[in-house]
């Protein structure tokens, strides 16, 4: 045991370690609040679109000399800005997003190409791909953790109207919440987190930590705070517990990216499954808050109705 | 300038691309009309990992490109029901595959050269063989969709009474997405997966904004993406630096921003004039082409809608 405690306190010491576990603490937490709006908003797309734009944003970077986060802070944002402004209905907004995404795909294999054509071959792309979290340097957790909180304090500040709108669009333009606004707003929000969270797992799996802790997390409460909670517990764990595994390397040593993909996926059927098992009791909760409730001008919206599960599928 | 067309390779490459740009056309239309887009991005990225598995197992990544993508769309058919749940489900299981893609291609000793191409397309290295095999296989999947046409445009466009007049809804999305995995498989191995997502999004995006009925809009969408296609190959050709799916994906991307912002000019002026009941009825489709007219029906329209949420749909009822 003392061995144990004494191995992990000498690999404490190297600056890799202490560099990716603390841009991977901060990468999970802001993943997993974003994610939670992320899945009650039905943006999964748009959070894979923008990662892979940032995948572009990292090799446009590289050919040009600059810091890779920075490309991918600069495409990522025009990306967002131009999703917010093109798209507005969930039909629609797939379309643009997936026009938006085929581009800079397209520009990113470009800029591979030619990065390849300058004498280096195409690592740094792959790694872009697939993720590096052992070269995340100092600088690079600075900017993170002061992003991170700049998204977190923005987000503290929209908190009641972004859930609101991302719950119930129409029930939330009608009562005077800048829905539009806010949709760019979020949009702009996600293009930061992934282009950090590109650094910690990569393009390829952005998705894994934005999506699979919010979505087992919805599944397991309805509650938005305790979702909220719930989801940045099980990124935290999904996080550290692939950087353990990666670092430890007791089964080989696997690459940090399917660590925490395979304990997300891992995180989500389980999730379902539970839920899958508890549902009819909750269902029978349901109904009379829903029938009592028929006269929606007279009394302000009750809160429970903003607890329930997905009430934006009734609209539809 | 044209003398590149009399190399064989070149084409070969043609010939190719454009069999897989016609199915992809097809299979993308739909895809576009049923909200699908995410899962045509899903796909060829889990094609890849099936790929490098395949590799690492020591036999065709072929074989591994369609049991992976196959098994992924049966996934997310079986997963996802309603379309919020959908995204989630195919984000889960796009990122569960590609992690053990990463995972394969660590394991992998070698530099897996085949594995790359397949993530970028090796559109010039397509033999004679690989041409006949893409233009059958493209053939049965063009015939499969013909058997089908009519019930899955009916439940493309309004699943629910299309549920109600007997037309199996949940199964023909399974076999919508097991068609999209083929024409994937299909298409990877030709133009790369970055590649594919562009081919079957692009021309469908384009031709629903101009068309004005479903058949129209396949026929322009095919003629669009053999146009991307040889255009792109030809344009990468005569470059002979630049890869192919860079220059497809901007003419796509650059026809449809003029597209998409005229667009609304002349259709909204159509439907203005032609009937407001089906105006009214269609603003969930061009819903920025007609807001400034029509501020008061958006409004009645939000309040039908509030009513009907307060007092929970008759579907959530029904589940209740």
């Amino acid at each position: 045991m003392i061995e144990f405690i004494d191995y992990w306190l000498g690999l404490f010491q190297h600056e890799v370690v202490q560099n990716a576990f603390l841009a991977g603490t901060m990468v999970a937490i802001i993943t997993a609040i974003m994610g939670y709006f992320v899945v009650l908003r039905a943006q999964a797309f748009a959070g894979e679109a923008l990662a892979d734009i940032g995948f572009a944003g990292a090799t446009g970077a590289a050919v040009l000399g600059v810091s890779s986060l920075i490309g991918m802070f600069f495409l990522t944002v025009l990306a967002a800005l131009g999703m917010g402004t093109l798209g507005e209905r969930i039909r629609g907004r797939d379309v643009e997003i997936g026009m938006v995404l085929s581009f800079a795909l397209g520009l990113g294999v470009l800029f591979l190409t030619i990065y390849s054509q300058f004498g280096s071959n195409a690592t740094e792309g792959v790694g872009v791909l697939f993720g590096s979290i052992l070269s995340v340097t100092r600088s690079d957790v600075l900017i993170t953790l002061v992003c991170g909180v700049a998204i977190l304090i923005l987000l503290a500040l929209v908190f009641r109207p972004l859930l609101f709108a991302s719950i119930d669009p129409e029930v939330a333009e009608t009562r005077g919440v800048p829905v539009r606004f806010l949709s760019i707003l979020f949009l702009v929000l996600l293009g930061i987190t992934t282009a950090e969270t590109v650094l910690v797992v990569g393009v390829l799996l952005v998705l894994a930590l934005l999506i699979a802790p919010a979505a087992s997390a919805v599944q397991l409460s309805h509650r938005p705070l305790t979702s909220i909670l719930l989801s940045v517990t099980l990124g935290l764990l999904i996080t550290w517990g692939g950087l353990i595994l990666a670092f430890v390397g007791t089964w080989g040593h696997f690459p940090v990216s399917f660590y925490i993909s395979a304990a997300s996926a891992l995180c989500y059927f389980i999730s379902v499954g539970v839920n899958r098992l508890r549902s009819p009791r909750r269902y029978r909760d349901i109904p009379p808050s829903c029938s009592t409730c028929s006269s929606p001008y007279a009394t302000p919206i009750p809160s429970r109705l903003l607890s329930t599960r997905e009430p934006a599928n009734m609209v539809d | 300038m044209f003398n590149i067309l009399q190399y064989p390779f070149i084409q070969n490459a043609l010939l190719a691309g454009s069999c897989v740009a016609v199915v992809a056309a097809i299979v993308g239309y739909f895809m576009v009309v049923r909200g699908l887009t995410f899962a045509g991005h899903a796909l060829p990225n889990i094609g890849f990992a099936g790929a490098a598995g395949a590799v690492l197992l020591g036999i065709d990544p072929v074989i591994g490109l369609f049991a992976f993508t196959i098994g992924a769309a049966i996934g997310i058919g079986i997963l996802g029901k309603r379309l919020n749940e959908r995204d989630t489900a195919i984000g889960i299981i796009m990122t569960f595959t590609l992690g053990l893609g990463i995972l394969f291609l660590s394991l992998y000793a070698g530099y897996a050269e085949r594995v790359y191409s397949i993530l970028f397309g090796q559109i010039v290295g397509i033999s004679p063989v690989d041409v006949q095999i893409t233009a059958v296989s493209s053939l049965l999947t063009f015939i499969l969709v013909l058997i089908l046409f009519r019930p899955l445009l009916f439940s493309s466009f309004d699943p629910e009474v299309a549920e109600a007049r007997g037309v199996p809804v949940r199964p023909l999305t399974i076999i919508f997405l097991v068609m999209i995995a083929i024409t994937v498989s299909l298409a990877v191995q030709v133009v790369g997966a970055l590649l594919v997502f562009t081919l079957l999004i692009g021309p469908a995006a384009t031709a629903i904004r101009v068309a004005r009925s479903p058949l129209w809009a396949i026929v322009i969408a095919i003629s669009l993406g053999v146009c991307y296609t040889c255009l792109g190959i030809f344009l990468a050709a005569n470059n002979g630096v630049w890869p192919v799916s860079f220059f497809i994906a901007s003419i796509s991307f650059g026809v449809y921003l003029p597209v998409r912002f005229l667009s609304p000019l002349w259709r909204g002026r159509q439907e203005r004039t032609s009937d407001p009941a089906i105006n009214r009825g269609r603003s969930a489709w061009g819903a920025d082409s007609d807001t400034a007219s029509q501020e008061g029906d958006q409004e009645q329209r939000n309040t039908f809608e509030v009513m009907e949420h307060m007092q929970g749909s008759p579907k959530a009822r029904g589940e209740v």
